[in-house]
This record gives structure tokens, C-alpha cells and sequence, in this order.
């Protein structure tokens, strides 16, 4: 069993033991089994799926960071919500304001930066679509 | 010797006064369970970024390259004390025991031939410490204007701290704040956030296993200490505003009572007086008669 910690800066959203977690980390998406080598990645925004006996529950996270360590898996997202209750319209309204910035930025590495965020948001909004 | 009409008066302001506390102390009460319930939820997520920190802070060793923020400047000599208070008074010795916390701090630190600079959150804390070190406030942030904390003051905060950290305008910051206990136990509290301190107990989690970061362990660390610095704020922050309600709801509460034992002295010195008078008017008649 994986010991898995869930917090959001509002609340904890899960702690308790669970099969498997899908995390979307930065450089792609990871399945966290018990055992796992410690690891420490940042988040982009997607679709976190806990596996827990045949259950299995989604939640949408936007930013954050997960760290696996011999004591278990800690996500700490910025914002999370979960899938049932995800409004499109916020993701829509903050791809808009993504946009925005990748059009205002002068600053070349900055601009990188913005773009994959801005690609990764489109992404989970396709992946939300189906 | 009042009138009986003066001490009628005084009654009655006594009594509106004391409702003024009471409705006071009601709309606290409500209030501290929502700013209790916010302070209690954002402390696991603070303590686990800590935590998660601490381990990877330990792990990245005394790397030269790390960022700024994790390893300090290198020296102590000049402190930037970050003292958090509430925007209004009416709350008891809650102001006062958080600014006396960073005073005594200040004066020790001032002792060792440190710098000390102030930065300070509410207009309350600053207002007592600009008598004492007016010179030495580099900045006041007022958060008046907000009914609701949100993440993004702290973040605001934190954008400022870092940014005099940049320029390399202090060494240490420390953060003063009021850690909730219960409704009656509000315990002023320190804690350095720049450098972080962390358990050293924490490097011992890993079994001497070494992280694997994806991407490099810099980046996360670029990504995470400006962060984990608004997270500390934050928590700073929820956790005042519900010591903030505790504090007025028991000070107005003992505000509500000495209004009560006033009344009642109030109104036992009316009746004495009103009844003097009568004893005096009923003597006077008695004499009056007599004489006749």
C-alpha cells in the first residue's frame, strides 16, 4: 500500500493508503506504486488519478508539486478540484488569460515558459473534452 | 452629588455601551469559526511544503549554486522583521503582545550589533513600533481594504520580501505572527523564513536515498522557495486573523461583564440617592408638620 498525502493551501483533500496514483509531473504522466524511488517533480496542469481497490477517482489539478519519499507520496497542487465538479470555465478563462501574457511578454525566456504552460492548459482541456 | 437625573443618564450610556460589546463579541464569535476553520485547513498544506522542502533542501547539501534563498547571504548582520498584526484595535492585548515579541527580539538583536529593519503588515503594529524605530520600518503593507484573505496578499507580501532579499537589503527575515491555540490562548510566535530553518530530523526520512528531480533539482528549487515564502505568509496570515477574532471575542466579552458590574453599581448608587431624597422630603414634611 502507498501511503498517499492530498493538501490543497484551502484543505487536505486525501490521506490514507491507496494502490497506485497517476501524477501528471511536468516531464509526463507517472504512475506512483508503493516502493517507488524517491523523486521530487513539479506538476502541470492535469488529470491526477487515485486508484484505490477498483475505485478509482479523478481530480484536476492546475500547478504544484509532488515528492515521493520512503514514507509515501505527498502532493501539494496549488488548486484542485475534483473532476465532477471542475467548471470549464475557468480553465477557459485562465487560457484566455494565458494567451494574454504570452502576447504581452517581450522577455524571451520568459516567453518560452508561458507558451508551455499555455500548451499544457489547452492539452488538459482536450483531455477534459472527451 | 450627581443628580438623579445625571445618574439615570449614566445608566443608560452603561447600558448602550455594553451592547455595543455584546453585539461586538457576538459578530467575533461568528467570525472566528470561519478564520479558525481556514487556519486549521492551511496548516497541513504549510507543513507538508515544509517538510517537503526540508527534504529536498537536504538532499541538495551546501550546494554552491543554490538559490539565494535557501542558503541565505552568507552572514547575519542585518535582520528584516516582518511583523504581522491586525488592521483594528478592540482585541484585547492581541496587537501589543505580537509587537512586544518583536521588540524584545529587535532589542536583543540591536544588543549584538545586528541591523534591524521592520517590515510591517497592519496598520496596528506599525503604528506602535514608528514611535521606537520610525527610521527603521522599510515598508507597511495594509490589508484594510480586504474582507476576505486570499492567497494573493500573501503572495503580494512575499513578492516584496524577496525582491529586498534580491538587492540584498537584509540576511535574515524573520516572521512575527499570533499562532491560534484556542479562543483564550494566542501565542506570539517567531519564525525565520529566509533563510528557511528546517528539522534537522528531516534529512534522516530519506534513509541517506538520494532524490531524483525531474527536471533539474535548481529549477524546482527556483520554482518552490518563492513559494513556500508565500505559504509561510499566508499561513502567518490565517493564522492572526483567527487569533485576531479570539482575542476581540474575549476582550469583548470582559468588556460586556465590567459594563454589567458597572450597571449594577450604577444602579444601586441611583437608588440610595432616589432614596434619600425621599427620606430627606419625607423628614422635611414630618418636621414641617410638627412645628404647626
Amino acid at each position: 500500500m502507498l501511503h498517499f498525502e492530498f493538501v490543497s493551501p484551502e484543505r487536505v483533500l486525501f490521506s490514507g493508503d491507496v494502490d497506485q496514483v497517476d501524477v501528471p509531473g511536468v516531464e509526463g504522466d507517472m504512475g506512483i506504486l508503493a516502493g517507488h524511488a524517491p523523486l521530487v517533480t513539479p506538476l502541470r496542469p492535469g488529470i491526477l488519478t487515485i486508484y484505490n481497490g477498483g475505485a478509482r477517482e479523478t481530480v484536476v489539478v492546475i500547478g504544484g508539486i509532488a515528492e515521493v519519499s520512503p514514507a509515501g507520496l505527498t502532493v501539494l497542487a496549488d488548486q484542485a478540484t475534483p473532476r465532477d465538479n471542475f467548471d470549464a470555465m475557468t480553465l477557459a478563462s485562465a487560457i484566455k488569460d494565458a494567451e494574454e501574457d504570452v502576447a504581452d511578454t517581450t522577455d524571451e525566456a520568459q516567453r518560452d515558459k508561458l507558451a508551455r504552460r499555455l500548451e499544457q492548459l489547452k492539452t488538459l482541456q482536450a483531455a477534459l473534452a472527451q | 452629588m450627581p443628580s438623579l437625573k445625571d445618574l439615570r443618564n449614566r445608566i443608560a450610556s452603561t447600558k448602550a455601551t455594553q451592547k455595543i460589546t455584546k453585539a461586538m463579541q457576538m459578530v467575533a464569535a461568528s467570525k472566528l469559526r470561519r478564520a479558525q476553520a481556514a487556519a486549521e485547513a492551511a496548516r497541513p498544506y504549510a507543513a507538508s511544503m515544509e517538510k517537503v522542502l526540508g527534504n529536498i533542501a537536504a538532499s541538495v547539501g551546501s550546494l554552491e549554486t543554490a538559490p539565494l534563498l535557501l542558503r541565505g547571504t552568507g552572514s547575519d548582520n542585518v535582520h528584516l522583521l516582518l511583523v504581522c498584526t491586525a488592521e483594528r484595535g478592540l482585541c484585547g492585548p492581541f496587537n501589543t503582545a505580537i509587537v512586544r515579541h518583536a521588540r524584545e527580539r529587535a532589542i536583543a538583536l540591536t544588543a549584538e550589533g545586528k541591523e534591524v529593519k521592520f517590515f510591517c503588515v497592519g496598520r496596528k503594529g506599525y503604528d506602535q513600533l514608528r514611535r521606537q524605530y520610525g527610521k527603521q520600518i522599510v515598508e507597511l503593507v495594509d490589508l484594510r481594504a480586504a474582507r476576505t484573505l486570499h492567497f494573493e496578499h500573501a503572495e503580494m507580501i512575499a513578492e516584496k520580501v524577496i525582491a529586498r532579499c534580491a538587492q540584498f537589503e537584509f540576511d535574515v527575515c524573520t516572521l512575527f505572527f499570533s499562532r491560534f491555540r484556542s479562543v483564550i490562548a494566542q501565542i506570539p510566535t517567531a519564525q525565520q523564513i529566509i533563510p528557511p530553518l528546517f528539522d534537522s530530523k528531516a534529512a534522516d526520512a530519506l534513509g541517506g536515498a538520494a532524490y531524483e528531480f525531474e527536471p533539474e533539482a535548481e529549477d524546482i528549487l527556483h520554482e518552490l522557495l518563492p513559494r513556500n515564502v508565500a505559504v509561510q505568509i499566508f499561513r502567518a496570515l490565517l493564522e492572526n486573523a483567527a487569533s485576531f477574532y479570539g482575542a476581540q471575542m474575549s476582550a469583548m466579552d470582559n468588556a460586556t461583564r465590567n459594563a454589567g458590574d458597572m450597571i449594577r453599581k450604577q444602579t444601586l448608587t441611583y437608588n440610595r440617592t432616589r432614596q434619600a431624597m425621599i427620606t430627606k422630603e419625607l423628614i422635611e414634611i414630618i418636621s414641617g408638620a410638627e412645628a404647626l
